[in-house]
This record gives structure tokens, C-alpha cells and sequence, in this order.
């Protein structure tokens, strides 16, 4: 298919043959992290800022290092000890940077939509890489990318979500992306920590027995409680969390002989997840962190104009 | 002596029951009705108004507006608050007193009269405040408000959340003669939320505002409204569950009353998806079914009066991330044209109820002048072209703030003229420029 889009906002607007095509285009980039130079000439010459609001480890090193493995020059902006700490809008701020000659934005925010404004706002694609409680496109991708590596298949398979729905933006990311491939989704958690709506807003199964939800899973996808987002006002406590709602090896039991287990990292230990578990035969935590690159330098190959040409036909344009 | 005849319209007054092509003549000088009635013969050297396939009408109010004066001046100043009035068909409107400083003294009150007067456009009617500083810790001075001239009570923007003050203002407002004007929101439960919680906050991974939280306040309201025996109004209702308690208390015998926004009739909450901050306003839009409510209720007079809410901010303010931007949206330039396009022309309101609850019933939810036409009474008219087409271009508003949610909106039916005590000023559907076919179209 020939690809269209500029930005990559949420994984909701996107359709089934979209995803499809990003998932394609980062297999054939997953080859090139196993080469010995590890760098393709495709976005050469090109600039991608990476925009981040909030605290990042993975994804702002993952998105740095994908656009560089592109080739394309980058620069990296954090709200701290910057401009935005003297007032500076959101849009001032892209404004000013897109004066410099940059082609793409990276922008991870606290609040929803704020992607979507910049888009608005600027030339320049951009790629969403988690806004507030909305979507987290790309970390959908890489999961349903794992899922897909993994277990050779999505659609049909049971892909349970487990823990702070409410503040999860890989969440809704997922169940959009999971949801358009023929997955059946089931969100799980904390009453309180399940918005009452979800259900018919993402089109998924809602579920507060994690025994139920295990034994049905292929995948069991566990999230982070935000306790930075004031999740702890949710639920009585940690320790009730982790006996009722956390994955432990004895509820692992019940499991499929093949489910396997996955996180978007941090984990909180001995929470939503024992470390044994985390560093355990099922988990594929280490997988997902590496597929993120390759999921990464895809959407930025796509988004960046680039698009239609299969990565060897554009090393051959390039050579 | 200077008058004004306003010839052969179809005058449209339901608080006097009046539908007929008639005169009407003005005395310029004291700004009052002198006369009502067919072919009126004015006096030499009268100005004459053609009103010919035109709806005259008693002078709209919108009893819930912020002219943001003194304050946050960059957002609207009762000047231009009032030029947006009277350009959007409003002869008269009540202020809310979340200014800087507050409302909530009587210098405060004096100073808005006097900016009102020097405008010399809208009738300006302040509110005060109910709690001193807006901070619902303490009354403020009820009884010095009230004879500035505060013509009710209201901490709007928030809801009073101690039960006690509530019910202490509502006795000493009784006394007063004035009505307590309540945002009911419980913001414990609400708890900061920037839009409505239901599916599409659920998908957007926006901290919802359940409508639980504004009828808790509603009932609690209409408890202590009785308890007091005094009066309560419930401002902008929103929840379908409010429509339903004022509806039981009213049967009762309550002392309740309720305004209803333009957009919480025609806008759901399905507005937000795009992130577009025109859409966000406190209560926020709803669903259907809230509108369906609100509907109901305005048909049989649960809901007494529109109101527009109408809140200005800057397009820098607006142009934020959704849940960083100030919540509020304008309505005094828009309020007429989308009721008459989606309610009136639509059949699901009828031309009666439309006016009567821009005009009598707004009035006496608040004891204010006006709201009809009466020989001797002041000369304040809404003149309204029901078929004029036109589309809404927020540039072309006499409001500074441009945070309208119906931009582009085409629509049918326009205010042509305002006056007051007889002083014309041109409307919306008077001052834009309509394209050459939709004239023909019109005059055919």
C-alpha cells in the first residue's frame, strides 16, 4: 500500500492495512540491528527533534536512536531547563525549533491531544509518543510487533491488559491496534482503576478476576501503576494490589503453556509483576524494548516522506 | 419631541400575548413605549424604522454572562462585552462577578454600573458574589451588595461546597428579596475533569465530570432552598438527572428555577475528540440523551430561560493543550441564530417558547425590568429577520474573544436590530454582509 500519513497521532485513526504496514516495514528494518553497521542512509540530511515533556528513558533513547540508525540528524528538548520553564507556550516552543529547519517532532506531553495541537500548529510530521492517558502509538506497535514475532499471529488471539487502565495510554494504544488486526482484548484490573466507559469506547471485554483473565490469555500484557498520576487514590493499597491484581508465579499457574508476558517497562517489582516473573522464561520484556527500535524506525521512515519503497529499494536509490 | 416609529412588523410578545403587524411608537426622550397599534400616525418629523417582514420583540436578556472587567481585560471589558450584547440581539445582561477582584463588594458592583453607563450600549445588571473572594470560606457583604444594585448571588464558576453558607445565604437573600444563583458542582467528585466522563473521555484518557456530580448539588440545592424558604437558581443545567430533580421540585411547590446554554441543547461531547478547546467549557457538553433532557425540559418549563454562559478568553488562552486552556465558550453573538436554525425552523421549539425564554420568563427568574412591551414601559426591542441566511465568522464579533464553538456554522435567522430605551444599534444579521444569491434567495 502506498503510505499517506504525515503523523503518527494515536493508532485509533488508523486502519487495519496501516498497521499492517508499519508492522512489515519494521521486520524488514529489525533486520538492519543485526548487522555490524547498523545504519541505513534513509532520512540522510533530514532532522527529527525529540520533544519530551515528560520523563522518558526507553522511548526518547529508542526514538533518538531509530532516527539516527535513519541516518537523520537529531536534537533532543526536555522541559526542564529550557524555555517552558520560563513560560514558554507549547506552541512558541515548536515554532521556534521548526525555525531551525526540522522536518519531524517527537513529542511525548502530559496532556492529552497535545500531539494533535502541534499538528495543527506546525508543519513538521509528528509523532506521537504518548500523550497523558491518551495513546501511545508506537509502544502499541511494538507490542502487538512482539505478539505478532512471538506467537506468529494477532488475530484470534486473547490479548489480556493488566492493571491501571485508567492512566494507561499504552492501553488504549493497544486495544485500538489489537482490536483492528482480530484480537480479542480484555482490560483488567481495579474497579476503580477501569473507567466505567471503556468498554464500548476501545470495543474490548472489561474483567476484575485476574485468575479468570490469565487462564484465558495468550499474552498477558502488564501495566505500571501511575502513581505519579495519582493512581494511589485509587486503591487501598499496594500490598491489597499485588495480592488481588498483580501477576505472581502462583497465579501464572493457571496459565496457557505458551501465554507469554509482557510490560512496557518500568516495572514496578513486586507490584503489578514479581521479579521472577520480569526476568522469567515467559517474559519478553527485553524483546519488546528491541522491537521498539525497529517499530520506531518505520514510523519515522513512513512519516517522513519516504514511504512506499521497500527499505532495499530505497538503500539501492540511495546507493 | 424625538420619536421613533418601528413600522409594520409583526410584533411577537407572549408575555402579552401579542402576535399581530403593527406599530410601534417611541418617545426618544424618556426611552419609553408610547404606543402600540395599527398604521400610527408618528409625529412630524419622526425617524421611521421599516420593520416589514421582521419579528419585534421584547428586548432579549441573557442573564448569565462574563465581561471579565475589571481583571482579565484581554478576554472581554464591558464595553465590548456590550457592543456583543446588543450586536447579538441583547438588550440586557447580568454579569457574573468572578472578576479580579471579585465581585463580592459594593464598590465592585458601582464600578461595573458605571463602565456599563459609560458604554452606553446593553443594560448591565452585576451579580455578586456569595462568598467573600469567591473563596466559600465566608459570606460576603449580601445586604451592601444588594443595594449596589447586586440583582442576585453567585460564586459562579464554582459551586459554594459548605452546606451551611449555602443555606445562610439563601436566608439572608430571602430577606433581601434576591435569588442565590448556584454552579452546582461537587468538585470533590468532579475532581478537576475537563469534559464529561463517558465513552469519549474513556477513549481519550480525560479525567471525566459525571453528571453525578452536578445533581448531587441540584437536590442538595433544592433541600436547602426549602429548608430556607427562599429562592434558588440553578445556573447552565447540563445533566439530564437535574432536569428530572427540578422537574419533581417544581411539582412540589419548590422555589426553583433553571437556565438552560445554546450549547448544551446542540453540542455532545463527541465535540471534544479533536482536542479543539472551543468545545470545553464547564458543566461540559454532554450526551444526547442530556440534550434530549434539557430539550424536554425547556418544552414544559422545567427549564425556565436560556442563558448563554457566555465566557470570553484569549486565542493564546484557547489555543493551549484541551486540559491546560480555561474552560468557557462565547454565545451572545450566536445564541439567537443557532436556537432559531436547530430548535425553531427545526419544529422541535416553537416561536413562542423561543422568545418567551429569551424575554419574560429570563426576566423573572431575577426580578429584573423588561421581557415585554408595554405602552409606558422602557423602549427595549429585539428586532429579528427569521429567514436571513448566514454563516457564523467569529472575526466579524463585537466580543474581543474569538472562543466560539459554532464557527462556520450556517444558519437561518438573525437579529437585525437591538434597542435600547429606543436607541437602535445595528445586529449581527444587519452589519454582515450576506452573498448576492442568498439575497435573492431571501427575497423571494
Amino acid at each position: 500500500m502506498a503510505w499517506t500519513r504525515k503523523h503518527l497521532l494515536d493508532l485509533e485513526s488508523l486502519s487495519k492495512a496501516e498497521i499492517v504496514e508499519i508492522l512489515d516495514t519494521a521486520a524488514s528494518f529489525k533486520e538492519v540491528s543485526g548487522r555490524s553497521v547498523k545504519k541505513v542512509p534513509a532520512l540522510r540530511g533530514r532532522v527529527v527533534v525529540n520533544l519530551f515533556y515528560e520523563a522518558s528513558t526507553r522511548t526518547s533513547n529508542s526514538f533518538a536512536l531509530a532516527a539516527k540508525r535513519l541516518s537523520a540528524d537529531t536534537m533532543s528538548f526536555s522541559s526542564s531547563g529550557s524555555s517552558v520553564s520560563k513560560g514558554e507556550t507549547l506552541i512558541d516552543t515548536a515554532k521556534n525549533i521548526e525555525a531551525m529547519g526540522v522536518d519531524a517532532f517527537v513529542i511525548r506531553h502530559s496532556a492529552p491531544g497535545a500531539p494533535h495541537l502541534l499538528a495543527r500548529h506546525t508543519q513538521c510530521s509528528v509523532i506521537n509518543a504518548g500523550d497523558g492517558c491518551h495513546e501511545h502509538p508506537t509502544q502499541g506497535l511494538l507490542d502487538i510487533f512482539t505478539i505478532r514475532e512471538k506467537l506468529g499471529k494477532v488475530a484470534g488471539l486473547t490479548v489480556a491488559i493488566l492493571g491501571d487502565i485508567r492512566h494507561s495510554r499504552v492501553a488504549r494504544s493497544n486495544a485500538h491496534g489489537l482490536r483492528k488486526l482480530g484480537a480479542r482484548v480484555i482490560l483488567a484490573g481495579p474497579p476503580t482503576l477501569v473507567p466505567p466507559a471503556i468498554a464500548a469506547a476501545l470495543g474490548v471485554e472489561v474483567s476484575h478476576d485476574i485468575d479468570a483473565v490469565v487462564e484465558q490469555a495468550d499474552a498477558l500484557n502488564c501495566l505500571r501503576i501511575q502513581f505519579e498520576r495519582k493512581a494511589g487514590r485509587f486503591f487501598p493499597g499496594v500490598r491489597e494490589y499485588a495480592a488481588i491484581y498483580g501477576l505472581n508465579e502462583d497465579r501464572m499457574k493457571r496459565a496457557k503453556p505458551g501465554a507469554i508476558i509482557m510490560h512496557p517497562g518500568p516495572i514496578n517489582r513486586g507490584i503489578e509483576l514479581t521479579p521472577e516473573l520480569a526476568d522469567g522464561d515467559r517474559s519478553v520484556i527485553l524483546q519488546q524494548v528491541s522491537n521498539g527500535l525497529a517499530v520506531r524506525m518505520a514510523v519515522l521512515y513512513l512519516c517522513m516522506g519516504v514511504g512506499a519503497q521497500s527499505v532495499a529499494a530505497r538503500e539501492e536509490v540511495e546507493a | 419631541m424625538p420619536t421613533l416609529l418601528l413600522k409594520n412588523g409583526r410584533v411577537f410578545d407572549p408575555s402579552s400575548k401579542l402576535d399581530k403587524t403593527a406599530d410601534i411608537l417611541i418617545d426618544l426622550q424618556s426611552g419609553t413605549i408610547e404606543g402600540i397599534g395599527k398604521n400610527l400616525k408618528p409625529p412630524p418629523g419622526a425617524e421611521m424604522l421599516d420593520c416589514s417582514d421582521l419579528l419585534v420583540c421584547p428586548g432579549f436578556l441573557d442573564i448569565h454572562v462574563h465581561f471579565r472587567e475589571p481583571g482579565f481585560t484581554a478576554k472581554e471589558t464591558i464595553a465590548s462585552g456590550s457592543a456583543a450584547a446588543v450586536h447579538g440581539g441583547f438588550s440586557t445582561v447580568v454579569t457574573m462577578p468572578n472578576t479580579d477582584p471579585p465581585l463580592d463588594n459594593s464598590s465592585a458592583i458601582a464600578y461595573q454600573y458605571l463602565k456599563a453607563e459609560q458604554a452606553g450600549m446593553a443594560r448591565v445588571f452585576p451579580m455578586g458574589c456569595i462568598t467573600k473572594g469567591r473563596a466559600g470560606e465566608e459570606l460576603a457583604a449580601l445586604g451592601l451588595l444588594a443595594r449596589a444594585g447586586a440583582v442576585g448571588f453567585t460564586d459562579d464558576g464554582a459551586c459554594v461546597n459548605s452546606s451551611f453558607l449555602v443555606r445562610s445565604a439563601l436566608e439572608y437573600a430571602r430577606a433581601l428579596g434576591k435569588v442565590v444563583v448556584e454552579h452546582c458542582e461537587d468538585h470533590d467528585l468532579s475532581n478537576g475533569a475537563v469534559m464529561h466522563e463517558g465513552k469519549v473521555s474513556a477513549a481519550l484518557g480525560i479525567n471525566g465530570y459525571p453528571s453525578a456530580a452536578e445533581e448531587i448539588i441540584v437536590a442538595r440545592d433544592i433541600r436547602l432552598a426549602k429548608l430556607a424558604g427562599a429562592r434558588i437558581h440553578v445556573q447552565h443545567i447540563s445533566a439530564k438527572g437535574s432536569v428530572s430533580l427540578v422537574r419533581e421540585a417544581k411539582k412540589k411547590g419548590a422555589k426553583v428555577s433553571a437556565e438552560v446554554a445554546p450549547h448544551h441543547l446542540l453540542l455532545t461531547d463527541e465535540c471534544c475528540r479533536d482536542f479543539d478547546a472551543n468545545y470545553k467549557m464547564n458543566p461540559p457538553l454532554r450526551e444526547p440523551s442530556d440534550l434530549d433532557a434539557c430539550l424536554e425540559g425547556l418544552l414544559d418549563g422545567t427549564i425556565d430561560c436560556f442563558a448563554s454562559d457566555h465566557a470570553p478568553h484569549t486565542t493564546e488562552e484557547k489555543s493551549q493543550e484541551f486540559v491546560e486552556t480555561p474552560n468557557g465558550v462565547i454565545g451572545l453573538e450566536t445564541n439567537i441564530g443557532v436556537l432559531l436554525t436547530h430548535l425553531v425552523h427545526k419544529n422541535k421549539l416553537p416561536l413562542k417558547r423561543f422568545v418567551d425564554a429569551w424575554t419574560a420568563s429570563a426576566a423573572r427568574v431575577l426580578d429584573l425590568p423588561g421581557g415585554s412591551l408595554k405602552v409606558g414601559g422602557p423602549a427595549d426591542v429585539t428586532i429579528l429577520d427569521l429567514d436571513l441566511r448566514w454563516q457564523v465568522d467569529p472575526a466579524r464579533f463585537k466580543s474581543k474573544a474569538r472562543n466560539c464553538p459554532f464557527a462556520g456554522w450556517k444558519l437561518k435567522g438573525a437579529p437585525v436590530y437591538t434597542l435600547v430605551g429606543g436607541k437602535v444599534f445595528p445586529a449581527i444579521g444587519a452589519t454582515m454582509k450576506v452573498p448576492a444569491k442568498q439575497k435573492s434567495a431571501r427575497s423571494r
